[in-house]
């Protein structure tokens, strides 16, 4: 693990000794909050305010403040248990189904309070897709699985549902894989193709946020950089959230990073900027692999 | 030696042998009762061939070899079906072997099969319209027969023919054709024609009713019961089981009542069967059934109507008793139910009714179908609880026919189960009436075997339908 956050670092040109010092320095002395908004230029599709959230008696985010932007990819990072998969799940307020959990602040979409208790639950998780760590595709046949939310909706017309599953698919880069296997089970697929899946089944009920729980943590390299090239091509649609444990995946993918440790966001900032240049040292210390 | 007993303690290889010793023992209690059962069942309906012996004193015997031993003296004997209750008064004979002098199979001797009395071993004698004699002579009558039985069968009124039959020992009997319903030579029928009689003795005994306080005939009421009762029970126990167990394992807080509840359910699977029927008898047949009588069938009082046992009582008291067993099952289909799929669902924007009701409960039929399968087959085998709420001993009216509302849930009915306790404990003619306890519980068996097997097939298919590779 060590060397290989090694390896993906090697091409970042590492600070000169005497001049990181003195950036770390002047860092602390300005920026000793971190900014929640690191590119004021963008319109901000989700603020989280002043967020605390506690399992039971155990908090395990402590005072998140960030913006994540519109049509860009943000990337979230940091050690197992930093809260970062805590902190995405609250977005479509999927920790409502784990007993004892609780929250304080709020967190925006647009400018409406997704904690608000007269806002249709459902309404917002349509908003605010979701693609999970592991694929979860439904037993079901692949045409099922995407139509899965349209229906839920109440759409019952079999020629616009069909077209419906054509565009999530294209959308997912799944379309020529399963054309012509639309209506065979989906657990036939390959763990890639599954997990694409998961994303048009996400896309067919048209979220305006993509949230995404670590999508190519049981993939090999090449279902991966699929996968990665999606999001390319997603962030002109929607607003991406990805939660990676892959460094090199979130340089590459993301146009911001938050780099989360122990519940706290440590540092917030532009992909290149966070990787190259950061400006806290314990960003530096986990992105360079001294731990973490 | 120290070190080698050590070794295998270590290895586990003994426990290995001494489970598969078990294993294997209990498959061969099972497979030599179900040769047992199969021999006897299937030996019942092969028309054996007659023997007439003759006797040191003269006299001679006809009949069917039943079987043979020693007598407490040592000495060989023989036991034969005689047959003839009506001149001898039992069915069955002991025969030392040493009386025997003579064993012969006479193709003439002659098996009628009666509607009363029993099986008729002999010869024809001479065939009779109303006193006039139309032939005469064992051939004669033999020839004459088959066309004059088949107009008796179908004509309403009594026939006109009458025959003549005689016993081993010259004795005379006239039985009018309207009473037999059958007559063969067993020992001049091939291989062949016998195959030809033993697959009608089979249809004979699945397709009509029974005679003779059970002992003759067919079981086909007591078949039918016994499938549309456990029909009629999985209809009941499904819904109320599973939505039992939806609300247990989903929508419960789980906690110290909802443990409480899971033990109760699990200890309700161990309580006897026959306190589920009294309780049937006390709630069902007389609280409900008493109630519906005196709100809507108040006319008929005295005579209950649903007051009294009847086959929806016996399902609804067999689904209470087999309802734990479908919430055990079907609460751990629903925890084998990965959480990625609920969060899935949810993360379309599903509530959570919807999440259960088109991902988590398909997901989770096989689960369910494995808990119907074991409910059906302790409910096909359950006896006690019936003989209180419903099941009788002869019922020829079916819980369906054509007269309206068809479904006469009200009725009483048979069941194999308790055919076997009847015909085998309950008859006057005991020994008459073993190998009809061998049929009857061979088509229990089958009975529940095709059921069990129709459930795992559909389960199997749902499996195949959403099985397939993860990776």
């Amino acid at each position: 693990m060590l060397d290989q956050q090694y390896e993906v670092l090697s091409h970042v040109p590492p600070p000169a000794p005497a001049s990181s010092s003195q950036k770390v320095k002047s860092m602390e002395s300005s920026a000793s909050k971190v900014s929640p908004q690191p590119n004021a230029h963008v319109t901000p599709k989700l603020r989280v305010q002043d967020f605390n959230f506690f399992y039971g008696p155990v908090q395990s985010l402590f005072k998140i403040d960030l913006e994540i932007p519109e049509h860009q990819v943000t990337a979230f990072i940091g050690p197992s248990g930093c809260g970062k998969s805590t902190l995405l799940r609250c977005m479509n307020r999927l920790n409502d189904l784990i007993e004892g959990a609780r929250y304080e602040g709020g967190i925006l979409l647009d400018d409406l309070d997704i904690f608000n208790p007269l806002i249709d639950i459902t309404d917002l998780r349509k908003r605010v897709g979701m693609v999970f760590q592991k694929s979860n595709p439904f037993p079901k046949s692949i045409h099922e699985n995407v139509a899965y939310g349209p229906r839920l909706q109440g759409l019952k017309n079999r020629v616009v549902l069909e077209e419906i599953v054509e565009r999530s698919l294209r959308g997912a880069g799944l379309w020529e894989e399963v054309k012509d296997r639309l209506h065979k089970s989906a657990l036939g697929l390959s763990g890639g193709q599954q997990q694409r899946l998961c994303i048009a089944r996400a896309l067919a009920v048209k979220p305006d946020v993509l949230l995404m729980d670590e999508p190519c943590s049981a993939l090999d390299p090449i279902a991966t950089a699929v996968i990665e090239e999606l999001l390319f091509s997603l962030k002109k649609e929607l607003t991406v959230v990805i939660v990676t444990h892959n460094m090199q995946q979130a340089a590459r993918v993301s146009d911001q990073t938050a780099f989360m440790y122990l519940g706290q966001l440590v540092e917030f900032g532009r992909t290149k900027q966070l990787f190259t240049n950061p400006s806290k040292k314990q960003t530096e210390d986990y992105i360079t692999g001294r731990f973490g | 030696m120290k070190q080698w007993f050590k070794h295998i303690m270590a290895s586990g290889e003994l426990f290995i042998w001494g489970c598969g010793a078990g294993l294997s023992l209990s498959l061969l209690m099972i497979a030599g009762l179900l040769v047992l059962i199969l021999i006897n069942g299937f030996g019942y309906f092969w028309p054996a061939d007659l023997v007439e012996l003759t006797l040191k004193d003269g006299k001679h015997v006809i009949g069917q070899l039943a079987g043979e031993d020693l007598s407490p003296k040592g000495d060989r004997r023989i036991r034969m079906k005689i047959g003839n209750r009506d001149l001898y008064g039992l069915d069955f004979r002991w025969i030392n072997g040493e009386q025997i002098v003579e064993q012969t199979k006479p193709v003439d001797l002659v098996m009628v099969e009666r509607r009363e009395w029993g099986n008729f071993y002999g010869r024809l004698r001479t065939l009779v319209k109303e006193d006039q004699t139309v032939a005469e002579g064992a051939d004669a009558v033999w020839h004459a027969l088959p066309s004059l039985l088949q107009d008796a069968y179908s004509s309403e009124s009594e026939s006109p023919y009458s025959m003549l039959v005689v016993d081993a020992n010259g004795k005379e009997k006239s039985l009018t054709l309207s009473q037999v319903i059958r007559v063969f030579r067993p020992n001049d029928l091939s291989t062949l024609e016998k195959v030809w009689v033993y697959v009608g003795n089979v249809w004979t005994v699945l397709t009509t009713e029974p005679r003779e306080a059970n002992t003759e005939g067919g079981i086909f009421p007591a078949i039918f019961g016994t499938v549309m009762m456990v029909m009629i029970m999985s209809l009941i126990v499904t819904p109320f089981g599973v939505i039992g167990a939806l609300y247990l394992r989903e929508y419960a807080r789980q906690g110290v009542i909802v443990r409480t509840v899971r033990i109760a359910v699990n200890n309700l699977a161990g309580v006897p069967s026959i306190v589920f029927g009294v309780f049937g008898l006390g709630f069902f047949v007389y609280g409900v059934g008493g109630t519906i009588d005196a709100l809507w069938f108040s006319d008929r009082l005295p005579t209950p109507t649903f007051g009294t046992g009847g086959i929806l009582w016996a399902s609804l008291t067999l689904a209470l008793l087999t309802v734990p067993v479908v919430i055990v099952s079907t609460e751990e289909g629903l925890s084998a139910v990965p959480r990625e799929y609920r969060e899935g669902s949810i993360g379309l924007g599903a509530t959570k009714w919807e999440t259960m009701w088109k991902v988590v409960l398909p997901t989770a039929l096989p689960g369910i179908l494995t808990g119907l399968i074991l409910a059906m087959a302790r409910a096909a085998g359950e006896v006690a609880p019936l003989m209180l709420t419903g099941v009788v001993k002869l019922a020829p009216a079916l819980p369906i026919d054509g007269t309206w509302p068809f479904f006469h849930l009200d009725r009483k009915f048979m069941h194999l189960g308790f055919h076997i306790y009847d015909v085998g404990f309950q008859s006057p003619n005991v020994e008459a009436a073993k190998p009809m306890v061998y049929v009857t519980t061979l088509v229990l068996i089958l009975v529940v075997v095709t059921l069990n097997l129709t459930g795992i097939i559909l389960r199997n298919r749902m499996r195949r339908k959403y099985a397939g590779s993860t990776v």
